[in-house]
This record gives structure tokens, C-alpha cells and sequence, in this order.
């Protein structure tokens, strides 16, 4: 199985990210820098979090236009598993392979927190290790999380079960308070229309192993290890 | 030429430091200051001479790059 981590000039979790990938699939990813224009034969595609461009115009804005996003692009319209991590969910909706913004959090402060999370949708290639309607805990760490879409596209999200996970309380409730930045109905995470593309807020790739205090983000590497070797 | 590009968030969506930006008027003493709204100004030199194909330009520019459109709204200038 072939994955691959797009590094951008500011990138930093890329290095956690392909940690979490070896661990789960047995080889490590390519690293690729933003600048190649051709990706070779791939399953999956992450880009991580980080403050690419140093978040210059809009955070995501021009890494979305970096020459190698356009073969991103370009395997996600074939059905690569693409998967965006905080500053790679941005990047996913400014490329537009999402819908929606990520705005400046609601409470202006950068959030650095365990949160819980509800797994919506246990469908996907990313989620399939989760049962629909588990809680569990992964690190919220971004200043830029409050995701915004207008009232069609919430519709279709909902309507076509595209939300991945929602910021809940420790009872599963999708509460104010369980919510660290002021999405719009607590969304933490969606997918595409073909659920090949994931974005999400959260890190799983910080709460994979025992010894980073918890594993609740290790179940989505494995069950891609799974999808993608089989 | 030249292009002065406002970038600012679409009504109905959240600007919460704009609210931030009010308050902290409120607090140096500005009485009767409602809601505050803030955005981005961009200025663009274009090496073109036609006002209409500079502003058709800078246009192109937002939709792809200035402002997000999703959450912006963009407003165009152009001098000679």
C-alpha cells in the first residue's frame, strides 16, 4: 500500500502524521514536497496540519493552489483516499475537493485541548474502524477550526450523512460547551460526496500510541492500513 | 495601473473580531459605536492600461485567490 504526506514550506505535523502511518502500515510514507507536479502510484494521500504559507491571506489559500495540488486534485476525481488534517482540511476546502470555510475560532483564542469526538459516519474507508455513534478523545490544536457552510450545503451534509465526527460531550451531546470553536453544528470532520476525501479539525495522529496518553486516533490509520492492503 | 482590493466576510456570517475591535473601542471610551465589521485591503500594480480589462483581471484574481468566496465578499477599484 502506497501513502503519501504533501509538505508544504510550513507544514509541522507532517513528521507525526508519517510516524502514525508506519506504525499502522508497516512501511513509511513518501514525503512530498508541494513544489513536484507528479505523484507516483498512491492509495492515499494525507496533508497534514501545520501553518503552511504561515497562514499568509487565508490559512490553506495558497497552498491550495501549490503546483502539486493539482494532481491531488486530480486522484481524488479517481477515487484516491485523500485525507486532511487541521491546516490539510483547510487546504481541502480552499482546493474546494470539500465544501465550506474554516473561519477564525469563535472565541479568537488557539485551542489546545483533548476534545471529545462522535463518530457520525462509520461508513467511510477513514471511519470503518469506529462504531457509529462512538465517542472517542483526540487533540484539538488550531486557532482557524470554526467550519462554516451555508444552509444548502448543511442540508446536503446532513441529508447524505457526509458529517465524520462532531464535537460532543462526554454523554455523546453536541453541546456549546463541547464545542472549542463555533462550528457550525459542532462539525469536527466531513467527507466528500464519493467519501474518498476526509477533512477534519482534530489530530489523530497525536493520540495514536499509549505512550501520547491514548490510541482513540490509531483506529482510523489501522482501518485505512486495512482498506488499502486488502 | 493600479487595483485597491476590499476583502470583507459576507453578512450573516460571524465576525467575531470585529466584535472584539467594538468592544475595545467601548472600553477607550468611544460612546455610541455599533457593530464593527472587519476585512482585508489588498493593492495590486497591473501592467495593464484598460481600466475595464485591469478591473476583469483583478476579478479573476478574487474568485481564484483573494478572497474566499464561500465566506467574502470582494469589492474592486482600479487608478490609472
Amino acid at each position: 500500500m502506497k501513502a503519501a504526506v504533501i509538505v508544504f514550506p510550513g507544514s509541522n505535523c507532517d513528521r507525526d502524521v508519517a510516524v502514525a502511518l508506519e506504525q499502522s502500515m508497516g512501511r513509511a510514507p513518501a514525503m512530498i514536497w508541494h513544489g513536484e507536479s507528479e505523484l507516483p502510484k498512491l492509495d492515499l494521500i494525507v496533508i497534514p496540519g501545520g501553518f503552511s504559507y504561515g497562514d499568509y491571506l487565508r490559512c490553506g489559500a495558497m497552498a491550495a493552489h501549490s503546483p502539486i495540488m493539482r494532481e491531488v486534485k486530480a486522484r481524488a476525481a479517481k477515487g484516491t483516499l485523500v485525507l486532511g488534517i487541521c491546516n490539510g482540511f483547510q487546504v481541502l476546502t480552499e482546493a474546494q475537493l470539500l465544501p465550506g470555510a474554516l473561519m477564525r475560532n469563535a472565541s479568537l483564542k488557539f485551542v489546545c485541548k483533548d476534545v471529545q469526538l462522535k463518530v457520525e459516519n462509520a461508513k467511510s474507508s477513514f471511519t470503518r474502524g469506529y462504531k457509529a455513534g462512538q465517542v472517542v478523545q483526540i487533540p484539538v490544536a488550531h486557532g482557524d477550526g470554526n467550519y462554516f457552510a451555508d444552509g444548502e450545503t448543511l442540508r446536503r451534509l446532513k441529508g447524505e450523512g457526509r458529517v465524520a465526527f462532531r464535537y460532543v460531550d462526554a454523554n455523546g451531546k453536541a453541546t456549546d460547551d463541547a464545542n472549542p470553536n463555533g462550528s457550525i453544528d459542532n462539525i469536527a470532520g466531513i467527507l466528500n460526496e464519493k467519501g474518498n476525501v476526509l477533512g477534519m479539525m482534530p489530530h489523530p495522529e497525536r493520540l495514536s500510541d499509549p505512550l501520547l496518553g491514548g490510541t482513540d486516533g490509531r483506529t482510523m490509520f489501522e482501518a485505512l492500513a486495512k482498506v488499502v492492503l486488502a | 495601473m493600479k487595483a485597491r482590493v476590499h476583502v470583507t466576510l459576507k453578512n450573516g456570517v460571524l465576525d467575531p473580531q470585529g466584535k472584539a475591535i467594538g468592544h475595545a473601542l467601548g472600553s477607550l471610551g468611544f460612546s455610541g459605536v455599533g457593530e464593527v465589521r472587519q476585512g482585508k485591503f489588498i493593492e495590486i500594480e497591473i501592467a495593464e492600461s484598460d481600466a475595464a480589462k485591469a478591473k476583469a483581471q483583478v476579478k479573476d484574481m478574487c474568485e481564484k485567490l483573494l478572497a474566499n468566496t464561500v465566506i467574502e465578499d470582494y469589492r474592486i477599484d482600479v487608478d490609472a
